[in-house]
């Protein structure tokens, strides 16, 4: 039997032809940001000016898809003012929801602009409904993305004692840590997303060739070789092969891709209002593919979530686009964690 | 300035952690954290355990915060929070929103390191919730703290991790239980052969990080013996030491002696170094890359 319940698509808009990409797939939301630090997809050439996220609103709102607007780096006292009119523009342009991560931007935005609707972002890092309910009580959130840390009986047991709105990971790049607490690229680099919304920044990223194959390092340190032949990846530092105990292997994980739609029926079940799709920094192809097919999964899902199961057709279109081209559930299953 | 003994990262076992305070009693120590921030699951000492201990080092004039868990994901774990929150003697540590919600308007509490205060509003935020003291998230800088300081809410102590390797980062997934082919809920408590956590190499063999369960250290041990003079003259109210099976109290005593003015830091600086198994780093103080050995 359908449930009378939609199960919200949220797609990552880091480009206006993104943007249309996915709106014009299916996407019932965007999320995006604007073209500076304030934002964790903080990457050379993506996101938006003020003119460019003023058009893409218009485009979405005129296709009946919301708008959301992500300012979820933690600003540092230097950076405060910065910030602060990032979330006054945002406001300004009237976007569906604000996503935050700082309760410092938190406490000034439910202040200066009491009606606008609060997301706590992923780097705000609450897994848990004591956590979650903090920034309820005080801010007033209206929806939390949950960290990737959650295995599915965790999620349904956190939707069971929560009072908003809870959006998920779906598909998408893999985080291994729990997300806002991860410093690892900053004791590299310098630049962490809570920081600088970048992790494993391009500008520290040096590739060697050499007989033996390929080296990438990050700011100097060796995170991975390749043998000749040998497809290499994105040197993302926890997705590297290290030495640990005598053994080199993907010490912390794999190069890999979330994908949930084994689970898609049980996240709909227990009332899991978004999917989200991880990718600002990917490209508008990216975006079409797995907006098209999220959709297709989605809307097969609510209209009967018991007969469910996902076609062959879909997981290997996603697939295609994944990192390592393969994928897994994540913390969803305990065998992952 | 005050010297703090942060909490145990490591899974010790129960004999090591009760010899590891029975000398904390004697150290010059001012503040002791007690307590599991890592993994739910290592349990070789009970809440009635670190209460009981905390009688004994509060007998001894130290004062006790009781520390907790960074990653709350499991009702049971909210449950123990909750528990350790209302045990109505200690001061508890909050390293999880989860707890300072708990915390809030019920007892005094600390801000560990692993809350994201970055700036001054969400400083004042703490205070308001009740917060006494705060300590500076890892990756933050001098002028950032510098900056909070002057701003800093009326009362609020600020404290700031000086030695030890650094917590770097936490996952749902054990990355010593993967190291040895084990999945978490199957672990075996692997991670109790590593009292100073798994060292990890790159491929050329430089020392990287340090795995401890869930969460990824330094491998590196960040030391800012050197900047304690300059930690003074920001205002900072006590100095955290991490605690490590190697020359723990010779490094509280080497922190106290130049903290009294008793040693300059470059003879306490050569004194701590064969305490350092893989190097040294001060980057993040400097607002440099965390690895870095900025100080000259």
């Amino acid at each position: 039997m359908a449930i009378n319940r939609k199960l919200e698509l949220v797609c990552p808009a880091g480009s206006m032809t993104a943007l249309k990409a996915a709106v014009d797939n299916g996407a019932d939301a965007v999320y995006m940001g604007f073209r500076d630090g304030t934002n964790a997809r903080n990457f050379p050439g993506l996101n938006f000016d003020i003119n460019e996220a003023r058009q893409g609103i218009a485009y979405a709102r005129n296709r009946d898809a919301r708008v959301f607007l992500a300012i979820n780096t933690y600003p540092r006292p230097h950076q405060w003012e910065k910030w602060r009119d990032a979330v006054d523009q945002a406001a300004s342009l009237g976007v569906d929801a604000l996503i935050l991560a700082d309760p410092g931007l938190m406490d000034y935005c439910v202040q200066r602009h009491p009606n606008l609707r609060l997301h706590l972002s992923v780097q705000g890092s609450a897994t848990n409904h004591e956590a979650i309910d903090f920034y309820v009580r005080h801010f007033g959130v209206q929806r939390v993305v949950l960290p990737r840390v959650l295995s599915l009986a965790q999620v349904q047991n956190v939707m069971k004692r929560v009072n908003t709105e809870v959006e998920v990971f779906g598909y998408g790049s893999l985080c291994v840590m729990v997300e806002g607490r991860c410093t690892l690229s900053s004791y590299v680099t310098g630049d962490s997303p809570n920081s600088s919304g970048v992790c494993s920044p391009a500008k520290a990223v040096k590739w060697e060739e050499s007989a033996a194959g390929r080296r990438s390092r990050l700011n100097g340190v060796l995170i991975d070789v390749y043998a000749p032949e040998e497809p290499a990846g994105y040197p993302t530092l926890c997705k590297g092969r290290f030495e640990v105990g005598g053994k080199v292997y993907y010490a912390m994980e794999e190069p890999t891709s979330l994908n949930v739609l084994d689970i898609l029926p049980d996240l709909f079940r227990a009332g899991v209002a978004a999917i989200k799709v991880e990718g600002r920094q990917r490209s508008p192809t990216y975006v079409a593919q797995v907006t098209r097919t999220l959709r297709e999964a989605i809307d097969a899902c609510a209209a009967g979530p018991e007969k469910f199961s996902p076609k062959s057709a879909w997981i290997e279109q996603l697939d295609k686009v994944a990192e390592g081209r393969c994928h897994t559930l994540g913390a969803y299953t305990r065998p992952w964690q | 300035m005050k010297i703090s003994l942060g909490p145990i990262p490591y899974f010790w076992e129960r004999d090591r952690v009760f010899d590891f305070y029975a000398r904390a009693i004697e150290a010059p120590v001012d503040i002791v954290y007690l307590g599991e921030t890592v993994c739910s699951k290592r349990r070789a000492l009970r809440l009635p355990d670190w209460l009981d201990m905390a009688e004994r080092l509060t007998a001894a004039g130290k004062e006790v915060v009781l520390s907790t868990l960074t990653l709350i994901e499991a009702e049971s774990e909210a449950a123990y929070m909750r528990t350790i929150a209302e045990n109505g003697r200690f001061a508890v540590e909050a390293n999880d929103m989860a707890a300072v919600n708990m915390l809030e308007g019920v007892t005094p509490f600390v801000v560990g390191p692993h809350i994201n205060v970055y700036n001054s509003r969400a400083l004042a935020l703490m205070a308001r919730a009740g917060a006494k003291r705060w300590v500076m998230p890892m990756e933050l800088d001098r002028d950032t703290l510098a900056a909070l300081q002057a701003q800093r809410p009326a009362g609020m102590e600020t404290e700031v991790f000086v030695f030890g390797r650094m917590p770097l980062s936490f996952s749902a997934r054990c990355f010593t239980a993967r190291a040895h082919n084990l999945s978490k809920d199957e672990c075996g408590f692997r991670c109790a052969d590593y009292p100073d956590g798994m060292p990890l190499r790159t491929r050329e063999g430089q020392s990287f990080l340090s795995l401890n369960g869930i969460q990824v250290q330094s491998g590196e041990t960040y030391n800012l013996v050197n900047e304690i003079g300059e930690l003074r003259a920001l205002g900072v109210d006590v100095l955290r030491l991490s605690p490590q099976v190697q020359g723990m109290f010779d490094i509280v005593d080497a922190f106290r002696r130049v903290s009294d003015g008793r040693q300059d830091s470059s003879a306490a600086a050569a004194m701590l170094e064969p305490y350092q198994a893989f190097g040294t780093c001060d980057g993040y103080w400097y607002g440099a890359p965390g690895m870095y050995r900025e100080h000259a």
